[in-house]
């Protein structure tokens, strides 16, 4: 070695590069702005779609993914009784693994009901009858705005006890349970022995008069053309599993007598929500990428056309042309990166802003957070190497002429 | 170091043609330590060419040339690269200063490439800034500097090097009298603290300035 080679250590490089940015703000500004579009575009798509799909998932994991009914699957069999549910219904129900609670009920046909002692029928509307066994308030969580709900051994012994809903006991004319009320359906006389005003399932028992089902055969009150059915309660995430599972719990002798109707399984409604929003936008966010990329790669080169005076004194004072490369390289990169960082805080502020503004929870895809600046990176370098190619290639001579 | 700074034995630059055009006709010349030189001829005479070759920015095509007694010739572009920066210090009749970096910057990038730390950059630009007289104008940008004060930044990077040869192009050729006998006097100063200068110039009475005058006349050396 004659003379000592000429180096630039990555230090220089990095303070060079960022010299180079920081001393024409405005122009380096416009020159990330497709990168900043690009990123920001597809931080807010992602952060968009988890959001969305966030919002459906709570609301069916609230209530309705937590919700099976089994019905009558209409298989007519004289040999078998009336209703496809077994007596002890709720006893097999509450050993199937992921059941909270849950019980039978069918509207009780044709039934006249009147108050007593006020003793004229009410007017207007017919009054609902259900007939239900006690788990069903399991399931529903009622909130009483006076007394208490029939249990186990009111459906055994078929007492002739019945609840309100709030909306019939106001239009029975009973309003506190003080003075013993009583309903007649048909001619038989009830003893209220509660009033139910909120349900988190099933409000149709809010405007109904509900019965044990036990009590039910004695007054004939059996199902009529709308077969019984039974509604049930499940831990979060256990539907589909006690859906699979409870025919053959409750009648293992012929479970096709039994259809259970789950819920539809959540996390298929989000991916479905994904994949149609997702890949549109995502193009998208691809094609102002793609803009973003041509946007640095046309500045840099014009900048360096304009700096070929720069070029040709750096070559002077012992600049490689491969220290040429990396200079613009790595101002196209850290441009790049810029443009990721800036593109993935207007994202985050798109997400956040929507999901303000629909009262929606915002929910970031830390993936997309953590790949945005390396996006803007890859974008940059891209863009980035035919302009450093070609910096590189322009001969001293040719540069300090101009 | 012993021997000349810049020996040509034969040394020539033909441009490929058609038809070849011989910007430089194979000539002997050697420039002693320590001596201004002065290139001198019309415009279009050869002294670009002469100077590029000198400067080791283009490749003779025929001849040998030693520079501080290494042949050239047959050093690939890296070490070429490293020997243009580490021994010739460059001064050219458009500054070529960073428009946006402010004198000592300027100075310093002239270091950047010489694995001398960062510190030691800083120190040397401003021993080389006050060699020049600028002291004053250290964290002046180079829009707010005459055009005297713009090419002595520049001489001040070409000789924070410490270079073996400080070659001029045209150093006065973008400044009024006045400004252009400052500048030469700067150089003139350098020269009488030993440094060996050569500068070119088609300006006779920048011309008379040197120890010694080379003359170029339609790629002729005399």
């Amino acid at each position: 070695m004659i003379v000592e080679p000429t180096r630039l250590s990555v230090r220089d490089l990095i303070a060079e590069a960022l010299a180079g940015i920081l001393q024409r703000p405005g122009r380096s500004l416009l020159t990330c702005l497709g990168t900043v579009l690009g990123v920001g575009a597809f931080v807010a798509v992602l952060g968009l779609t988890a959001t969305a799909s966030g919002q459906i998932g709570s609301r069916f994991d609230a209530l309705a993914a937590t919700e099976v009914t089994v019905e009558d699957a209409g298989v007519q069999d004289p040999s078998l009784a009336s209703t496809p549910f077994p007596d002890d219904a709720e006893s097999r129900l509450a050993r199937v693994h992921g059941v909270v609670g849950g019980g039978v009920w069918w509207p009780v046909p044709g039934a006249g009901v009147r108050a007593a002692p006020v003793g004229a029928a009410a007017a207007g509307q017919p009054i609902p009858v259900l007939a239900v066994t006690p788990g069903l308030f399991t399931a529903v969580t009622p909130r009483m705005t006076a007394g208490r709900t029939f249990d186990a051994y009111h459906q055994q012994a078929g007492a002739r006890v019945a609840v309100l809903g709030a909306g019939i006991a106001r239009q029975l004319g009973i309003g506190s349970l003080a003075a013993r009320p009583a309903v007649f359906i048909g001619d038989v006389p009830y003893s209220v022995i509660g009033i139910v005003d909120a349900v988190e399932r099933m409000p149709a028992l809010l405007v109904s008069v509900i019965i044990p089902a036990g009590s039910a055969p004695a007054i004939g009150a059996e199902p009529g053309e709308e077969r019984p059915r039974m509604l049930i309660a499940t831990e979060a995430g256990a539907a589909r599993q006690v859906a699979a599972e409870v025919p053959l719990a409750l009648r293992p002798d012929a479970p096709d007598m039994l259809t259970a109707v789950a819920p539809p399984d959540p996390r298929a409604l989000r991916d479905q929500v994904d994949g149609d929003l997702g890949v549109l936008l995502l193009m998208l966010a691809g094609v102002c990428l793609v803009i973003g990329a041509v946007g640095i790669a046309n500045t840099t080169l014009v900048a360096v056309l304009e700096r070929v005076g720069e070029i040709g004194l750096r070559r002077s004072v012992g600049a490689r042309g491969v220290h040429i490369a990396a200079q613009f390289l790595a101002e196209s990169a850290a441009l790049g990166t810029l443009g990721g960082l800036f593109g993935c805080s207007l994202g985050v502020v798109t997400v956040v802003a929507t999901a303000g503004v629909r009262g929606w929870t915002p929910i970031a895809e830390p993936l997309a957070i953590a790949l945005a600046p390396l996006i803007g990176l890859a974008t940059g370098v891209l863009a980035g190497a035919y302009p450093a190619y070609r910096a590189a290639r322009i001969e001293p001579v040719e540069a300090l002429r101009r | 170091m012993t021997g000349p700074v810049i020996r040509f034995t034969g040394v020539g630059r033909t441009y490929p043609g058609p038809p070849p055009v011989p910007a430089l006709h194979p000539c002997d010349l050697v420039i002693e330590h320590g001596e201004m030189v002065t290139v001198a001829g019309p415009s279009g005479s050869g002294k670009s060419t002469f100077l590029n070759v000198a400067g080791l920015l283009d490749r003779p095509t025929e001849g040998r040339y030693e520079l501080d007694g290494v042949d050239t010739g047959p050093l690939p572009d890296r070490d070429r690269t490293a020997l243009r920066g580490r021994r010739i210090g460059f001064v050219f009749q458009s500054f070529h200063l960073l428009a946006n970096r402010s004198a000592e910057e300027n100075v310093a990038l002239a270091m950047l490439y010489h694995r001398v730390p960062a510190a030691v950059r800083r120190d040397r630009a401003r021993d080389a800034l006050s060699r020049v007289g600028l002291d004053h104008r250290r964290t002046a940008l180079p829009r707010t500097m005459s055009g005297g004060e713009r090419q002595r930044v520049a001489i001040a990077r070409a000789l924070v090097t410490r270079p073996s040869l400080l070659l001029c192009d045209e150093p006065t050729g973008a400044l009024d009298t006045a400004t252009a006998e400052t500048v030469l006097e700067t150089l003139s100063g350098l020269h009488a603290e030993g440094l060996t200068i050569v500068v070119i110039t088609h300006d006779p009475v920048v011309a008379a300035r040197g120890s010694r005058t080379i003359r170029i006349v339609d790629g002729v050396v005399s």
